[in-house]
């Protein structure tokens, strides 16, 4: 059995973090868009956003006095595993509408699950933190499952 | 860029175009900026190979993400968007790589207007580095 899986871990089970409020301009979404290298007009121009912007839109934003020396942000939502490593994980995401330029969203996160599965070299600790992002009337934009794997 | 696929005839096994990338410092520090993002590994060269030992700067992993969905919706153009999107980051990419995306239709369901398309993103040895998968759904002719 995973001796990381302790009790004060696993209580992180269902911990939530938000709501964050963000507004979605055209100016961040054309930034998002030459960084990411899009080639539709419809991204370039920031009349929509590319699929993937509500990463850049929800990362957190930190002062530089709490960045870890690696200059990594810690995230509460991925607590610490003892002994293990992150590695980088997988997303999941379920799309409802398109974001665009005027889009008040607010996300909020729950830690869904933790769980181990043993591998060629070792156990592994599966943490899975879920988004959702609705927009000001409170309707689903898109939900995200982020799946990060301890080594 | 080719014709605009249709629901009525996409078969499985199609074939969907891909492209090349070589990311650069330039569009790492874009793309970092960007998200807020100072992980030192993704600019900080002597800290990256000295102190956490890797063979250069690393490719952020929800780069080559999107890099996934960007092969989907160009090859959609106006005929449809994305239901769904996944992909793990299961192999390190690094600056001076050269990467490629590329895709091909598993699935289709034609009632739903839905097809599942397999995509990758692979690296200059031929090792898939990013594999993912996207349900396109199209749109009501």
């Amino acid at each position: 059995m995973g001796a990381s899986l302790d009790p004060e871990l696993l209580a992180r089970i269902g911990s939530t973090s938000g709501p964050q409020t963000e507004i979605v301009t055209r100016r961040d979404i054309r930034k998002y868009a030459i960084a990411t290298g899009q080639r539709l007009s419809r991204f370039l121009d920031g009349e929509e956003a590319p699929p993937t912007f509500h990463v850049a839109l929800f990362w957190p934003v930190v002062p530089m006095d709490q960045l870890a020396p690696d200059g990594v942000a810690l995230d509460p939502m991925f607590p610490r595993v003892p002994g293990k490593r992150p590695m980088a994980g997988g997303l999941k995401i379920e799309y409802h509408r398109p974001i665009r330029p005027g889009d008040v969203l607010t996300s909020t996160r729950t830690l869904t699950n933790i769980y181990e599965k043993q591998g060629s070299s070792g156990s592994l600790v599966f943490i899975e933190v879920v988004m959702r992002i609705v927009d000001a009337s409170g309707e689903m934009v898109l939900t995200e499952k982020t799946t990060r794997i301890y080594r | 860029m080719s014709a605009t696929p249709d629901i009525a005839t996409l078969e499985a096994g199609t074939e969907i175009p891909g492209r090349e990338f070589r990311p650069d410092t330039v569009q790492l520090f874009f793309y970092n900026a960007a998200l807020w993002n100072a992980d030192r590994i993704h600019f900080d060269h002597p800290h990256t190979t000295a102190v956490e030992g890797y063979p250069a700067l690393v490719v952020p992993g929800p780069l080559l993400g999107d890099w996934l969905t960007q092969c989907v919706l160009e090859w959609l153009g106006d005929a449809g968007g994305l239901a769904s999107f996944e992909y793990s980051n299961r192999r390190a990419c690094y600056l001076g790589d050269v990467l490629h995306s590329r895709g091909r239709v598993v699935s289709v369901d034609r009632d739903r207007r839905e097809a599942v398309i397999g995509l990758e993103i692979v690296n200059q040895a031929g090792e898939v580095t990013t594999p993912g998968t996207a349900v396109a759904r199209f749109s009501r002719g």
